[in-house]
């Protein structure tokens, strides 16, 4: 048995770092040369990196979420056998490491210091999980001071408790919960500031309300959902306000368009690309279905499927998530009503879909008299760049995505 | 487009390429794609853990390169690109010496040339293009061509890309083979993508045709199908040592991977042109073909199964123990003899290596 530590590679020609975005492995799995172990993300691509070692993973260096040096160590693998290593015990030239590492070089010149002595190894790394990291932060304890009684010398909850205790480092008497807490932005967190601030900084937004009573097209839905093609891909009310966003696009051509600062112009899209905000276990995210309006309401509802389901497990493509032309955000899952949408930039118009409820509504017949019934009614908002789209332009095209929901046999028309 | 055996391992037969082929053969065939996968997604997870600098992934395209490399007598000569791992495989070129370049720690380029008769890795875009006209220029003045003595006359085969067709080198080259009649064949695997520039940006007509213009054969083959990659390579090797001058070979192929490990082929291509294209693999349509004649027994399988997973464990262990070259070394494979500035040059490494001291 040998402890092998598998040093982050730089997969990319330069890339200094990497987020670790999902280990496919636990300490105690039992892994192959070449299996895929975790998931990272560089400046350039995620990318899944395979098991140098076959083993049991020891310990897991480093956590989903964190930004690793290229080089550093990220996971342990106790391995089983010898002969899948080199002979001898130095560790083997690794080339993979970028261009700034300088741990590899191991030469220096002898002239500027001619007595030299021998350079301590650093410290060696503490292994200890996040958690008792975190732990050992809260009450003061340095890591490296601390013997692990854990498997393969890591660091337990337990012997932190202890250090703390025998080096008189006091705890603070206040439950750890009254230390603050400072995360780091990264990520897609951090996309989401740039492209949220610019989007607000850059476009004077002007948002607009509609309410509606949608029975029409509910009832619709449960008869398209009867239909033996459906019985896979059956639909949600997202599909119909996208199918009616999409009809209304092709009469208000503007709302697809982007404004461009230089040369000043508005660029018309010729196709919509549709993208649909998205909540992820990491961040916001807009990937977008590519010229969307040539989509059948089946295939439409079929896409809208595939993009949830890949957003969700965080493998939503950079071509998924660029050149979109209009976004859509369903925030009626969170069971609100509306709200004032930001632009995605590049965009000119984003809707959001509030809840569908039971609501009273008030019916007028054909003869005048009005009775007041339970419908189900829902608001729209959407937001939109007044550079170059007026308060007319985006009122009509709200107005149009309204009567085609309240009435969709409008479509037919 | 040449094909002789179709996406679902149909044999066809054409005309112009009659191909006769032992069931022998044909499994050798086989045996040789399924290595060469083997090494190339080796060196795919190699580079994943940081033991190589760089892969280009010659995944898809191993159909043409099989079929070209056998298409080749001992004597012939070729000029690779920095993908040509099946060709080298053919060439009998260890491919642990292709890691040791993809490692940075061979400063001899890789192998002994001349051992082989396959040129190092050129990783210029198109420049080996004309490397192989000069050589086949030597060929001709060798009197190694047209001679009639088939284990003499001598054909050079020139690998290069789609993208290299829009370099000036291989334009130029195309010129001299076409002036001067040489005995080349200039291999173009158009794997439709030269990084991210699709082909059709890059020229108005299919690629083959510009041979017309140059005044020699061009021909666009199916460089999915490993049978007609090899009668069509051997017919216009044939046509090269028999003094009939070049020919342009399109071979019509994928590439199935990303363009080197540092590439993201995702953002500029889509996923159903990639699932297109895995359903034409060249592996599965040979497969298919050998299943339908009855040759794919157990026994067989098992043993390239085995041969493959060997290869792994020794391609993984060789790349592990590279040692680490000679700095001084770099100087010793410029020119065949040694110049006064290079010794020179040499002495001044010298004297700036003594002056370190090991401290790890």
């Amino acid at each position: 048995m040998a402890t092998e530590r598998f040093l982050l590679p730089d997969v990319g020609e330069g890339l200094t770092e990497a987020d670790i975005l999902q280990w496919h492995v636990a300490p105690g799995d039992t892994v192959e040369v070449n299996q895929i172990i975790v998931e990272i993300e560089t400046a350039k691509a995620a990318v899944e990196l395979p098991a140098p070692f076959a083993g049991v993973v020891g310990a897991l260096l480093v956590s989903v979420g964190q930004t690793v040096p290229v080089g550093a160590p990220i996971i342990e693998i106790e391995t089983v056998s010898l002969d899948a290593l080199p002979s001898d015990s130095a560790p083997a030239l690794l080339v993979g490491y970028g261009p700034r590492d300088t741990s590899l070089h191991r030469r220096r010149r002898v002239a500027p210091a001619p007595v030299l002595t021998v350079v301590p190894a650093g410290p060696a790394p503490v292994l200890a999980k996040p958690p008792v990291r975190k732990l050992a932060k809260a009450l003061g304890v340095d890591l490296v001071d601390v013997a692990g009684s854990g498997p393969g010398g890591v660091v337990t909850r337990l012997d932190v408790e202890a250090a703390a205790t025998s080096s008189g480092v006091s705890a603070p008497s206040g439950a750890p919960s009254a230390v603050e807490e400072r995360v780091p932005v990264r990520g897609l967190v951090r996309h989401m500031a740039a492209a949220m601030s610019l989007s607000v900084s850059t476009i004077p937004h002007v948002t607009v309300l509609l309410t509606i009573d949608m029975s029409a097209t509910m009832e619709l839905r449960e008869r398209v959902n009867a239909r033996p093609e459906f019985a896979d891909a059956r639909t949600s009310p997202l599909s119909f306000v996208a199918r009616a966003a999409l009809l209304a696009l092709r009469r208000h051509p503007l709302l697809n368009s982007v404004w461009c600062d230089d040369p000043q112009e508005i660029v018309l899209r010729p196709a919509v690309n549709l993208g649909i905000a998205a909540a992820t276990e990491r961040g916001l995210i807009v990937p977008n279905i590519k010229d969307a309006a040539q989509l059948s309401l089946l295939e439409l509802s079929t896409a809208l499927r595939a993009l949830a389901a890949t957003a969700r497990a965080g493998r939503s493509t950079p071509a998924d998530l660029r050149d979109g032309t209009f976004t859509i955000s369903n925030i009626g899952v969170f069971g609100v009503d509306a709200g004032t949408p930001i632009i995605t930039p590049g965009e000119s118009a984003i809707l959001a879909f509030g809840a569908v409820r039971r609501q009273p509504w008030v019916i007028t017949a054909s003869d005048g008299s009005e009775a007041i019934e339970p419908r189900w009614v829902t608001q729209l908002s959407l937001s939109f760049d007044h550079r170059h789209i007026d308060g007319q332009a985006g009122s009509r095209f709200l107005a149009d995505i309204g009567a085609t929901l309240t009435d969709p046999a409008l479509a037919l028309l | 487009m040449i094909q002789l055996l179709d996406a679902d391992g149909v044999r066809r037969d054409h005309p112009d390429y009659p191909l006769s082929i032992s069931d022998g053969e044909l499994r050798e065939l086989y045996r040789d794609l399924v290595l060469v996968r083997r090494i190339d997604t080796e060196a795919t997870a190699l580079q994943r853990q940081g033991e190589l600098g760089l892969w280009a992934s010659l995944a898809g395209q191993e159909g043409a390169q099989i079929g070209a490399g056998r298409a080749l007598r001992s004597q012939d000569y070729v000029f690779p690109t920095y993908r040509e791992h099946g060709v080298a495989w053919c060439r009998d070129i260890d491919p642990v010496h292709i890691l040791e370049l993809f490692r940075g720690v061979s400063l001899a380029g890789g192998w002994d040339p001349s051992a082989h008769n396959m040129n190092l890795y050129t990783l210029v875009i198109g420049s080996q293009t004309l490397h192989s006209v000069g050589f086949a220029m030597g060929v001709v003045r060798d009197g190694m061509v047209g001679s009639g003595d088939t284990a003499a006359d001598t054909a050079v085969l020139a690998c290069f890309g789609d993208g290299a067709t829009s370099q000036g080198d291989t334009n130029e080259a195309f010129v001299w083979a076409a002036a001067s009649n040489l005995p080349v064949v200039f291999f173009c695997q158009n794997n439709q993508w030269a990084i991210s520039e699709p082909v059709e940006k890059q020229s108005r007509v299919p690629l083959y045709q510009r041979a017309a213009g140059f005044g020699f054969p061009g021909v666009r083959v199916d460089g999915n199908d490993v049978l007609a990659c090899l009668a069509v390579t051997r017919r216009a090797l044939d046509d090269a040592r028999s003094g009939q001058g070049p020919t342009l070979i399109e071979a019509y192929t994928y590439r199935m991977e990303a363009h080197t490990t540092s590439d993201d082929p995702t953002r500029y291509r889509n996923a159903d042109e990639v699932a297109r294209w895995a359903a034409r693999d060249p592996i599965d349509r040979l497969r298919k073909h050998l299943d339908s004649r009855g040759l794919l027994d157990a026994r067989f399988l098992d043993s390239v199964g085995e041969q493959s997973e060997q290869l792994a464990v020794r391609l993984r262990a060789a790349t592990r123990a590279m040692p680490e070259p000679d700095p001084l070394s770099a100087f010793d494979h410029v020119y065949a003899e040694q110049t006064a500035e290079l010794a020179q040059q040499r002495g001044q490494m010298r004297e700036f290596l003594d002056s370190l001291e090991e401290v790890g």
